[in-house]
């Protein structure tokens, strides 16, 4: 399965995510520069974490006008896979891949910590390899985490089944205190109707090499290789 | 392209939006001992000079602009103001 990884002027996680697919996993990735044009060749395209341009203006509204972006859309389009982790997250929805906005913290603190996680609907190639309901733990780290919808948005995500992780505590219950940002309906990670689009603002690859203590992130990355090319190597 | 205009632009978070900086200023004017405000919403103010031919061309340029980049209308309104500037360029 064959990985693209755009890097923006300001992403500082692509690296992280070659990590896992190319060296963990033994998947031919590649870089790819936020101003080329042809990434037809490629399966699964992620927008990494960082801080493309600065964060400035909003977070992502800048990199939604990079070069590359027109050719995610086209590829996102023809049902092809599309991960934006993080910022990545942020430039899907200025992208209009994904519906709703990324904004300030609740508390207004930017947040680095270990946050419990429940998985909501196992029914996507993203999260084939968790159970329903199971309970994860990534790392997160950001300053604009805070999913907002439109009420009527809120509730299409909802009834179609395109909210994949939410924040929880320990023991899977989805409450305040178990949200770190004020997310709506303590919303971590959405995909579109479609399924092949994937934002979320935890970092599952930050969690895939058991060197870190971490491991939950990799069962997206197996599950994705296994349910879309049957085999993981 | 021979006329100038400054565009001054304005943009501010829906009213459905929370704002918790516009909160924590409101409680640091509170601090100050200002106990009769209320509504303390935080937002962006952009300007740009832009040469079009006329004001209706120039206004259609920043609107879109505005939907485009400077806004993120799922969450901001904005609005702007349009002024002829002198410009130096002589027809």
């Amino acid at each position: 399965m064959k990985f693209g990884v755009i890097v923006f002027p300001g992403s500082n996680c692509d690296r992280d995510v070659v990590w896992v697919t190319s060296g963990l996993l033994d998947q031919p990735t590649r870089r790819i520069w936020h101003q080329e044009t042809d990434i037809s060749d490629l399966d699964v395209i992620v927008l990494p974490g960082g801080f493309s341009y600065g964060d400035y203006l909003r977070c992502g509204a800048i990199a939604r006008f990079s070069s590359v972006i027109p050719a995610v859309v086209e590829h996102a389009n023809q049902g092809k896979l599309v991960l934006g982790i993080c910022n990545g997250f942020q430039v899907l929805t200025e992208v209009g891949l994904l519906p709703g906005a990324l904004i300030r913290n609740k508390e207004l603190h930017f947040i680095c910590d270990r946050q419990f996680l429940k998985v909501e609907n196992t029914n996507t190639p993203w999260t084939s390899a968790y159970s329903s309901g199971e309970v994860i733990n990534l790392p997160i780290a950001h300053g604009e985490g805070r999913y907002y919808a439109d009420a009527e948005t809120l509730a299409q995500l909802e009834d179609r089944g395109q909210i994949l992780f939410r924040y929880c505590t320990a023991n899977g219950e989805v409450n305040q205190t178990a949200n770190p940002n004020g997310s709506l309906n303590n919303i971590a990670g959405i995909c579109n109707p479609k399924k092949n689009v994937l934002g979320m603002m935890p970092h599952p690859e930050r969690a895939s090499d058991p060197v870190l203590g971490f491991k939950d992130g990799m069962k997206l990355f197996e599950g994705l290789l296994k349910a879309v090319v049957g085999a993981v190597s | 392209m021979t006329k100038k205009y400054l565009a001054q632009i304005y943009v501010t978070l829906r009213p459905s939006v929370l704002d918790p900086a516009g909160t924590a200023v409101q409680s640091g004017l509170a601090q100050m001992g200002y106990h009769n405000v209320d509504g303390v919403r935080i937002g962006k103010y952009i300007e740009m000079t832009v040469m079009a031919d006329d004001y209706h061309t120039a206004r259609e340029q920043i609107d879109a602009v505005c939907d485009r980049l400077l806004a993120n209308p799922v969450i901001e309104n904005y609005r702007f103001d349009l002024l002829e500037q002198p410009s130096s360029v002589v027809k």
